[in-house]
């Protein structure tokens, strides 16, 4: 499989208060294409700056970021939010949802910037609300449905658009362990089924067990990559 | 109207507080339709005058009176065609609020300078019969269900002879202004009658209505009646119709002045109070902007999002305010102040003004919402 994701020599930092904090030093990682990626590591250790940067809603500071054939540190920012309106898919730990849109609003949102059709975008939505098993409760506000429910709205949000790339910043973090299982098996389904290339953000062994690949940061530095159990 | 739900959950996500921003600005709009709406229609007033008209009035002011000799020699000057003076009472019928002027006049002098005035031959002949006869507006017929024959008797502050204050006349015939019917709203009595009854001020008139032969020369028949008041103890201004109503207008102060500054002072906190709000919305919905840009949306697609928030919000208040204006003059007219009415072009200004206001107020929240970076916002820094 080919590189889906190339990181070489990338370098962020961030400016808190008078100080300058360097949180990755020169970070090279691939990621094949078809990958279940867990990104584990102690609080501060860069996942989710790394994460980021993957995903393209912030930007190195030094170094190369290769991401679906696009060196994304290059693009303005307005092509960078085109990239990632057609190429990434994002899940939170706290879901993100519009709380005063419906299930059915809230998956909708990335397409309303692309050119498709009314008909053509419910069409999308409806298909990303069945494949996460919530189509009876499209018209349900956030408010109106439990944790697990509302992650996976989150998901359906993430790939209605048909991304090849999924980011997730601790999606179980906030869930149950039943919860927390049942959108693992979610996520293992897509990443199989929808060959979708997975990052995973999580703190929680568990969790990255269910990845295809295990990789550990600490102090922005990548420290081993582990070939994970994938069950 | 791919983005319109998105933009109108938005504005509800605090109803109580969107509504009290609607009814404010509403009530602004409102009051600026009221204002802008009596201004135009002051402006306007006089714009049908008769150009072969002039009034002669004291130069001291509109309502400081003349002696009513003037007229013989008014008429006598080159180019006037006629001439008559015009005194008034004025008083209520029954209720202080039913307000009443009485033009005394030469009735039949009267008509003929104003032939825009429709009165039957026979009614205006039984003026000349019945010295306390009075011709009345048919709207005031209308409004207070008066019929010919009726006598009405109208309390006024004008001491009569017989030491009272109240007047009676008896009506002998209506009249109709079909060109202008907002002119319709006076009784018309026989000055001679009336001079000869009251007490004070006897012999004197409030104005001279005159016409002219030829309008073209109405500048020199104006100068040459005031000359021949020159230096006399009533001195005169003579000027054409529209100047002289505009005129009597000017006596209530600068309304156009005072309705402008008025609008201006509410527009102004309006511009505070909107972009307060909408600063305030923005900065509630932080982390849903930056998910907005997170899937795709660019800082110029939010920036837009937030403006036309505020438009939408600015401009349907503002519809609403200005229907709510156009609605009450219909209501005024039926009150009695006819020919008021809220013009297209106050319409078009008011909502132009609102999105002014909107753009004004929507940039600084729509500028801090371009700004938004994601990440930061995202970890609620």
């Amino acid at each position: 499989m080919t590189a889906l994701v190339s990181l070489r020599g990338i370098v962020k930092s961030y400016i808190r208060g008078k100080q300058r904090v360097e949180v990755l030093h020169g970070m090279d990682l691939e990621i094949r294409a078809g990958e279940f990626l867990a990104l584990m590591g102690p609080s501060g250790s860069g996942k989710t700056t790394l994460l980021n940067l993957i995903g393209g809603i912030d930007r190195a500071d030094e170094g190369d970021l290769l991401v679906a054939g696009e060196h994304i540190n290059t693009l303005t920012a307005r092509e960078l939010a085109r990239w990632r309106a057609h190429h990434v898919g994002f899940v939170f730990q706290f879901y993100n949802l519009m709380p005063l849109l419906t299930a059915e609003q809230n998956v909708e949102l990335p397409l309303l910037m692309t050119h498709l059709s009314k008909a053509q975008r419910s069409a999308n939505v409806k298909a990303a609300l069945e494949l996460v098993g919530l189509a009876d409760r499209a018209s349900h506000k956030p408010a109106e449905l439990s944790g697990g429910q509302q992650q996976r709205v989150a998901i359906a949000r993430a790939l209605v658009a048909d991304p090849v790339l999924l980011v997730c910043d601790e999606p179980t973090g906030d869930l149950d362990r039943e919860m927390a299982e049942q959108i693992l098996d979610l996520l293992q389904i897509v990443n199989r089924e929808q060959q979708k290339t997975i990052v995973m953000v999580t703190h929680d062994p568990k969790a990255a067990e269910r990845a295809t690949r295990q990789v550990h940061l600490d102090k922005g530095r990548l420290i081993h990559a582990d070939r994970g159990v994938a069950a | 109207m791919r983005f319109f739900p998105l933009i109108w959950t938005s504005l509800w996500r605090k109803k109580a507080r969107t509504i009290f921003t609607v009814l404010s600005i509403l009530i602004a709009f409102l009051l600026f339709g009221l204002l802008q709406g009596v201004n135009a229609w002051l402006n306007a007033f006089g714009a049908g005058s008769n150009a072969n008209r002039l009034y002669v009035v004291s130069r001291v002011s509109q309502v400081q009176p003349l002696p009513s000799a003037y007229l013989h020699q008014i008429e006598r000057v080159a180019g006037i065609h006629q001439a008559t003076y015009i005194a008034g009472i004025a008083g209520y019928y029954q209720e202080k609020s039913n307000n009443l002027l009485a033009l005394a006049t030469d009735v039949k002098a009267f008509f003929a300078l104003y032939p825009e005035w429709r009165v039957s031959p026979e009614q205006l002949d039984a003026m000349g019969r019945i010295r306390a006869g009075a011709i009345v507006a048919a709207p005031l017929m209308r409004a207070f269900g008066w019929k010919i024959g009726d006598r009405i008797p109208l309390r006024t502050s004008v001491l009569k002879k017989d030491g009272s204050a109240d007047w009676d006349f008896q009506i002998v015939g209506t009249y109709d202004v079909p060109s202008s019917p907002a002119q319709a709203n006076r009784i018309l009595v026989n000055y001679a009658y009336f001079d000869e009854a009251r007490v004070l001020e006897r012999g004197t008139v409030w104005a001279f209505a005159v016409t002219v032969d030829d309008p073209t020369r109405s500048a020199q028949i104006c100068a040459a009646v005031d000359a021949l008041f020159a230096n006399s103890a009533n001195e005169t201004v003579t000027q054409d119709e529209k100047a002289y109503v505009q005129g009597q207008l000017r006596q209530l102060g600068d309304v156009s002045l005072m309705a402008n500054a008025i609008v201006a002072a509410v527009l102004f906190t309006l511009l505070f109070l909107t972009g307060n709000t909408m600063m305030q919305s923005v900065r509630e919905r932080t982390p849903e902007l930056a998910i907005l840009k997170t899937v795709g949306f660019s800082d110029r697609s939010v920036t837009a999002l937030v403006l036309i928030e505020s438009v939408l919000l600015c401009v349907l208040a503002a519809s609403l305010g200005l229907a709510a204006a156009a609605a009450v003059f219909p209501v005024t007219a039926a009150l009695g102040i006819a020919g008021a009415a809220l013009p297209f072009k106050v319409v078009a200004a008011g909502l132009g003004m609102a999105a002014v206001l909107a753009i004004a107020s929507g940039l600084p929240p729509a500028w801090r919402a371009q700004r938004l970076v994601i990440v930061d916002a995202l970890a609620g820094r």
